[in-house]
């Protein structure tokens, strides 16, 4: 079949020599890892999205094209998103916080009022009982 | 690039309908008042049956544009003018083609694995954009391109990086900000023969001339014709009218065309002073569905050098293989 591309090198592909139909098998795109990116040294390395990848060596690769390739980046992690152990979104309830729990919040102690408190009381007695004579 | 505006539907409206009946009203009234508060849907997320399947075809079609749009820019590579031109537009497609990678990962999630996407494609079964059925025949062609396809589409995609799917908004968001380098550069490229020599002034005119068409397709055909459904615009996967985008794009664009003392070849084309929205003359809509049928003077070869990569590249990907991996999708 002759070919009338604009592209001198898609014409030296001999494009269409065979009618097979082109089927690619399920698993050929290999497997799928989940990608972290850590834009600066002490940051959190933060998921940016995934790649498909044979081997984990290969998935930093890639993914060091796919997100590293722009803004700063100084480390990838890489993990096969079928080792990614996850809540069932479905039971978010259980995440809903009950309000009454300032035990565990820093605003639930008061502390300047218990020391303000301790101050003001302190200063009255020691004032008067300190008179002798 | 290049989310067009259109989503292709075949119809089988029919079989639609008893789908529909299978979702259970209680959780549909639940998932319909999530997004009417602007909560994104994620992955795991219980969802209509016809919001996966909308969703997965319009999130698909996106990526099978991203990279068969790579393909008449990539021919431009060897023959860029120039070594920053040349640079730049390596990088450009580059992106687009980590931009078909994102999106075909944002529509595995919803359960349709990436081979399927391809052979569907392959297949010309699942669509792209139709704007990738024409040929780059000149230098100019990439700059038309590279400035006003690319606008096109980000006119398409920051309305969508609004949507209620929560990975397909962080896909977008990523892209859109590649977009901006890639609008910047074809920009700069136009500008450059638009001020250039009487001959590349020609060059350029030429290719507007050519590509109008094509752009005023983009966006899909007009809303009295269009039968896009009022549950995708509720269920916000589809975030404007295909008017509406066009609009947005004419108003922001061809000004920016007739400031370089270029025309465009539609004498009709023209902002209304009184209700602020452009007036055209209606492209062909039947070359439109043609060319989307297969009929696009380039439609054959694109699909063909996709197929040629996939049967060239089969024996490095079956030599890196691990059968014994076991698979599942993304988890966002």
């Amino acid at each position: 079949m002759s070919n009338q591309s604009y592209d001198p090198r898609v014409n030296r592909l001999k494009l269409g020599s065979t009618d097979d139909p082109i089927k690619v098998e399920e698993g050929e795109n290999w497997n799928i890892y989940e990608v972290f990116h850590q834009e600066k040294r002490g940051a959190h390395h933060e998921h940016v999205g995934c790649v498909h990848a044979p081997d984990p060596q290969l998935a930093l690769v890639f993914a060091k094209e796919q997100f590293g390739r722009r803004k700063k980046c100084v480390n990838l992690w890489v993990v096969r998103s079928a080792d990614i152990l996850a809540f069932d979104l479905e039971d978010e309830d259980m995440f809903a916080n009950n309000m009454e729990k300032t035990y565990r919040d820093a605003s639930g102690f008061k502390v300047m009022e218990k020391i303000n408190k301790f101050k003001g009381a302190g200063k009255q007695p020691p004032a008067k009982d300190g008179k002798e004579k | 690039m290049y989310g067009g505006g259109y989503i292709f539907d075949e119809p089988n409206r029919k079989q639609l309908r008893e789908e529909q009946l299978h979702d259970d009203p209680e959780k549909l009234a639940a998932f319909e008042e999530r997004i009417a508060k602007g909560e994104k849907i994620e992955p795991g997320d219980w969802m209509p049956v016809e919001y996966r399947r909308q969703l997965t075809r319009l999130i698909e079609q996106h990526a099978h544009s991203e990279v068969i749009g790579a393909l008449p820019e990539g021919t431009w590579i060897t023959r860029a003018p120039g070594f920053k031109r040349k640079l730049a537009l390596i990088a450009k497609v580059q992106d687009e083609v980590g931009h078909g990678q994102l999106l075909y990962n944002a529509a595995e999630t919803l359960g349709k694995s990436r081979e399927a996407m391809i052979n569907d494609l392959l297949s010309g079964k699942s669509k792209y954009s139709n704007v990738f059925n024409y040929p780059a025949m000149t230098w100019a062609d990439v700059t038309v391109i590279g400035f006003l396809i690319d606008a096109a589409a980000i006119v398409n995609q920051v309305a969508n990086a609004k949507g209620s799917y929560g990975p397909y908004c962080r896909a977008l968001e990523r892209i859109c900000y590649e977009e901006s380098f890639h609008l910047k550069q074809g920009h700069d490229a136009l500008i450059e023969l638009a001020t250039g020599t009487p001959v590349q002034k020609a060059m350029l005119q030429d290719a507007l001339n050519r590509w109008w068409q094509p752009i005023m397709h983009f966006f899909g055909p007009p809303d009295k014709v269009s039968q896009h459904s009022e549950k995708l615009m509720q269920w916000k996967v589809k975030m404007a009218s295909n008017d509406e985008m066009r609009n947005q794009f004419l108003d922001a664009y061809v000004p920016k065309i007739w400031e370089l003392g270029l025309t465009l070849p539609d004498a009709h084309l023209h902002k209304n002073p009184e209700t602020g929205r452009w007036e055209y003359t209606d492209p062909d809509w039947d070359l439109f569905f043609k060319v989307i049928n297969g009929g696009g003077p380039c439609n054959q070869e694109r699909l063909q050098v996709r197929k040629w990569a996939e049967t060239e590249g089969r024996w490095v990907r079956k030599a890196l293989m691990k059968p014994e991996e076991r698979k599942v999708m993304p988890v966002a």
